[in-house]
């Protein structure tokens, strides 16, 4: 039972290609595989401790105020998060400029915490939260290196495509620069999704 | 007259350039959710200019006078001056967006039915839009004046609103077309969004 409820979400519940939530961060982060790692850990922390605390708090927590409650939780371990951040990775935070503040409003956390936190007990939704974090961020780290091989020829930093093939160099390659920009992950999104309800047979009506 | 024209550029600025959606992937999970059908896309397009045109110039307010380093100084306690709050920026935003959705929806319920009925199933959605926040946000870090950031807000939510109703006419014209079964929804949704939003890259040629 509960290795159904963490493997669910990383291929066949997948919170990205499947839910569709979350999709803001996953496209505006992937433009460097080291961002997406980083905010792939960051949200997978958030979302499984978010989960952890609305599910112990669950019982306390009145219904028509549960909204607020479950923002303020969430913010509160993302503002730790934003901290952490600034402090030790500065370069990072600063690239990933407000998209760190927007896990708050992620539909990942907000979602797993009302449909399965709150009525679900906390190991359980810990290890929900474990799975639908690490089922984002591989989202996240798929997009980010192709969009990082095509568009700037360079993976986590390091030249993968060697400098004597680029056309100033002599050779005949040259970088697709549409990659870094926004329509360059919408379309590689768009055909991750292609590829992985292929794989899992989901349709959309 | 020049600060109509700084105004007016902003505006441009932020709704064709850095479109939210088109720009930046802000607000997306509403956008994909609402944007298969036309009435309910203009209906959550309005919902969002007016609260972004009301969330971004209050959560200005907040972080001029109580947040940033110094901002309280005009309570003339001493010591104050060296103040600084901003690492509570994040949850003040989102409460202040919180709190203030809840107050207009009890607000126009009251007063105006009509205004009710378009905008009053969207605004629980719009607590947790990413391009409210985001607004707020980027709001915060460009350092907008109070003027500005008025500007800022609508135009925002106005960029938000183009795309969506855009999205939301092309995905009524494909439900007549024969897509791949695994492309079908989501998927050509995106890839549509990426030709929109190459088109929109044209924009970004203007000088302002």
């Amino acid at each position: 039972m509960s290795n159904k409820i963490f493997s669910d979400p990383l291929i066949d519940n997948n919170p990205i290609t499947k839910q569709v939530l979350g999709v803001c961060s996953a496209l505006a982060v992937t433009v460097k595989l080291e961002m997406a790692i980083v905010m792939a850990v960051s949200l997978t922390f958030v979302v499984t401790f978010s989960n952890l605390i609305v599910s112990l708090l669950r019982n306390y927590i009145p219904s028509n105020v549960r909204i607020i409650v479950q923002l303020v939780i969430i913010a509160t371990l993302v503002i730790l998060v934003d901290q952490v951040l600034q402090a030790y990775m500065y370069d990072v935070s600063k690239q990933l400029s407000v998209f760190v503040g927007l896990i708050i409003t992620n539909c990942i956390v907000m979602g797993r915490a009302e449909a399965f936190a709150m009525s679900n007990g906390p190991k359980d939704s810990m290890l929900d939260g474990l799975g639908n974090g690490i089922g984002y961020g591989s989202i996240l780290i798929v997009v980010s290196m192709v969009r990082e091989i095509l568009g700037s020829g360079q993976l986590y930093g390091y030249q993968i495509i060697p400098l004597s093939m680029y056309l100033d160099q002599g050779g005949w390659y040259m970088n697709n620069g549409l990659m870094l920009l926004a329509p360059g992950a919408f379309i590689v999104l768009g055909l991750l999704i292609w590829v992985q309800r292929t794989y899992t047979g989901y349709i959309e009506e | 007259m020049e600060l109509l024209q700084h105004y007016l550029s902003l505006a441009t600025k932020t709704i064709f350039i850095e479109n939210m959606i088109l720009a930046y992937f802000l607000g997306m999970c509403s956008y994909l959710a609402v944007s298969k059908k036309i009435e309910t896309s203009i209906g959550l397009g309005k919902a969002v200019i007016f609260v972004n045109g009301i969330t971004v110039p209050l959560n200005w307010c907040i972080n001029n006078y109580l947040l940033k380093e110094g901002a309280l100084s005009w309570t003339h306690i001493p010591g104050i001056e060296t103040v600084d709050l901003s690492f509570l920026h994040l949850i003040m935003f989102i409460a202040t967006i919180a709190a203030l959705v809840q107050l207009v929806e009890m607000i126009i319920e009251k007063f105006s039915a009509s205004l009710y009925t378009s905008l009053g199933i969207f605004l629980p959605l719009i607590t947790v839009n990413c391009s409210i926040l985001g607004a707020s946000l980027f709001m915060n870090e460009r350092a907008y004046t109070f003027g500005e950031s008025v500007v800022f807000g609508v135009s925002a939510g106005a960029g938000f609103a183009l795309a969506i109703v855009s999205m939301s006419a092309i995905r009524f014209k494909l439900k007549y077309s024969n897509i791949p079964s695994g492309l079908r929804g989501l998927g050509i949704t995106m890839i549509l969004t990426g030709l929109i939003s190459m088109a929109y890259l044209a924009f970004s040629g203007i000088q302002l």
